[in-house]
């Protein structure tokens, strides 16, 4: 079956003549309905990779398609997510979840319909006449939320979401989330650099490395759903990114910080001076 | 108000131990205010310098606000215009009031220019402001919901830059008001700026502080009344004042 979206070649420099390589040659086919999660250290070019997507950058090289097609800006049919809510703080959330209807020149009456069915679908509806400042992060990612799918496209793109949240608003959105996704059945790419975030959503974690920015590992998760946040399997496939991670991770720390610096022990994978229980 | 009313009776026991000619005190300008309004001077001085003070004003807060939004968004602008703007914006208003009487004789123009540039530049460089700190990221979320050109512009960009752009404007009417009256009362007939001359002249110091009473209290009141309220509903709504 041909992949929904396909990047193929693609490369993105940025800095003087494109000095820096944020991404190198980068191959991924993502299918219709399949939850990707885009996992790595910062600057691995996650978010450039979701931003081309969305058409928000161009490629310097290769090329993105979506059902075949060259993407040449953002569309409809490709909605984002950002850190931070982007809800337009001089509108309620009624009318911030209204907005991508009105750019698309949906008539009047179903725009209410559908603001209103979108609005329940994340628990918002009782809260639409409150401005985006009268809400907590939690209930501004919802609208956030709502008015990524009101338009109800095909690709849902979120870039860490809920990384800005605390940890009992965020896992009360991941299931959230993942109830919404099993309703509606989008194709979601998401980035993240938390892997038991990575683990708990992800159809598949594609990790990535840096210097340049490239895809690692792709790894396909056969977890049943819904899923928790404890569940056991969750918690050691997430042990599983972390490791295959945490060579990437302290590459990083490595050029950020002096030469002195040494990972604590156990931090490469196989490295001595594991405690394994011997000592019992 | 407490604190004004001793101001008063402070101003009231400092003219009686003065000279009451140079010095009038509180009741003396009451007097001279009620003749005044009575004579229709006052009044017709009043609405004078507000229909001026209007139309010079609205020309300024649309051609400011859209000279701001170029200077922000299109480069050449900025390239060109950008620092004519601010070398401008160092010429106090009324030293355009030479160049303006003889361009356009002692009249209406005249003034109106010296109100205009008197005005427009602080809006301008309110707005350009305005537009250049808009969060990025609206506009990135905005481009993703498909609103492009003339949509991105009126339903996100200057809504946007509105609490911005409404500090400016009300600037600008504090200074489109200075401007009018240093105008009036160095050349131009008719107006709060002419009864303060006239009252140099006649040496009616009553007069004289009647009309800085008023013009005190005309600045107020359009600052408290009109702009307050706006600046206050607008940065409420948009979340940049906590209730």
């Amino acid at each position: 079956m041909e992949p929904l979206i396909a990047l193929r070649g693609v490369t993105k420099a940025w800095g003087a003549a494109g000095s820096r390589l944020a991404l190198s040659r980068v191959d991924l086919d993502i299918a219709e309905g399949e939850f990707v999660c885009l996992c790595g250290p910062s600057g691995c070019g996650k978010t450039t990779l979701l931003n081309l997507i969305a058409g928000l950058e161009r490629p310097t090289s290769g090329e993105v398609t979506v059902r075949g097609a060259p993407v040449r800006g953002p569309g409809p049919e490709r909605t984002v997510m950002f850190q931070e809510s982007a809800l337009f703080p001089w509108l309620s959330v009624q009318r911030n979840v209204e907005f991508p209807l009105e750019m698309a020149g949906v008539p009047r009456a179903e725009r209410a319909a559908r603001v209103e069915r979108y609005l329940k679908m994340v628990h918002l509806w009782r809260t639409r006449d409150s401005h985006p400042h009268e809400l907590s992060g939690g209930m501004r990612q919802r609208a956030a939320m709502a008015r990524a799918l009101v338009g109800e496209p095909s690709i849902l793109l979120m870039d860490e979401p809920f990384a800005a949240l605390d940890a009992q608003t965020r896992d009360v959105l991941h299931a959230e989330l993942e109830r919404i996704w099993l309703e509606t059945r989008k194709t979601v790419v998401f980035v993240t650099h938390n892997v038991r975030e990575a683990a708990r959503l992800g159809d598949r974690v594609v990790m990535m490395g840096t210097r340049p920015g490239r895809i690692t590992r792709d790894l396909a998760v056969k977890l049943a759903r819904p899923r928790e946040a404890n569940d056991q399997d969750v918690t050691t496939l997430a042990g599983v990114i972390e490791r295959e991670l945490k060579i990437e991770i302290e590459k990083v720390i490595r050029e950020e910080l002096d030469d002195a610096w040494t990972p604590a022990g156990g931090g490469l994978p196989g490295a001595a001076g594991r405690d394994l229980g011997g000592g019992i | 108000m407490g604190f004004l009313a001793l101001l008063v009776a402070i101003w009231a026991v400092a003219s009686r131990s003065g000279d009451r000619f140079l010095f009038p005190g509180p009741d003396d300008v009451a007097l001279a205010l009620r003749d005044s309004v009575r004579s229709g001077l006052l009044p017709r001085a009043v609405l004078k310098s507000m229909a001026r003070l209007l139309v010079g004003y609205s020309v300024s807060l649309v051609a400011g606000v859209a000279l701001g939004v170029a200077l922000a968004r299109v480069r050449w602008v900025k390239d060109t215009l950008g620092a004519v703007v601010l070398g401008l914006q160092a010429i106090p208003s009324v030293c355009w009031l030479p160049l303006a009487l003889l361009w356009f004789g002692l009249g209406e123009m005249a003034i109106q220019v010296v109100v205009v540039l008197g005005s427009l530049l602080s809006i301008t460089l309110a707005t350009e402001s305005a537009v250049n700190t808009i969060p990025p990221l609206l506009v990135r979320a905005a481009r993703t919901m498909g609103a492009t050109g003339g949509m991105l512009w009126l339903r996100v960009i200057l809504p946007a830059a509105l609490p911005g752009i409404v500090s400016g404007a009300r600037l600008g009417w504090t200074f489109a008001w200075r401007s009018l009256l240093a105008g009036e009362l160095l050349f131009i007939s008719g107006g709060l700026g002419q009864v303060l001359e006239l009252g140099r002249e006649l040496h009616d110091m009553a007069l004289v502080l009647g009309v800085m009473v008023v013009i005190v209290a005309l600045g107020l009141a359009s600052d408290r009344l009109l702009f307050g309220q706006l600046e206050a509903k607008v940065r409420r709504s948009w979340g940049l004042d906590r209730a």
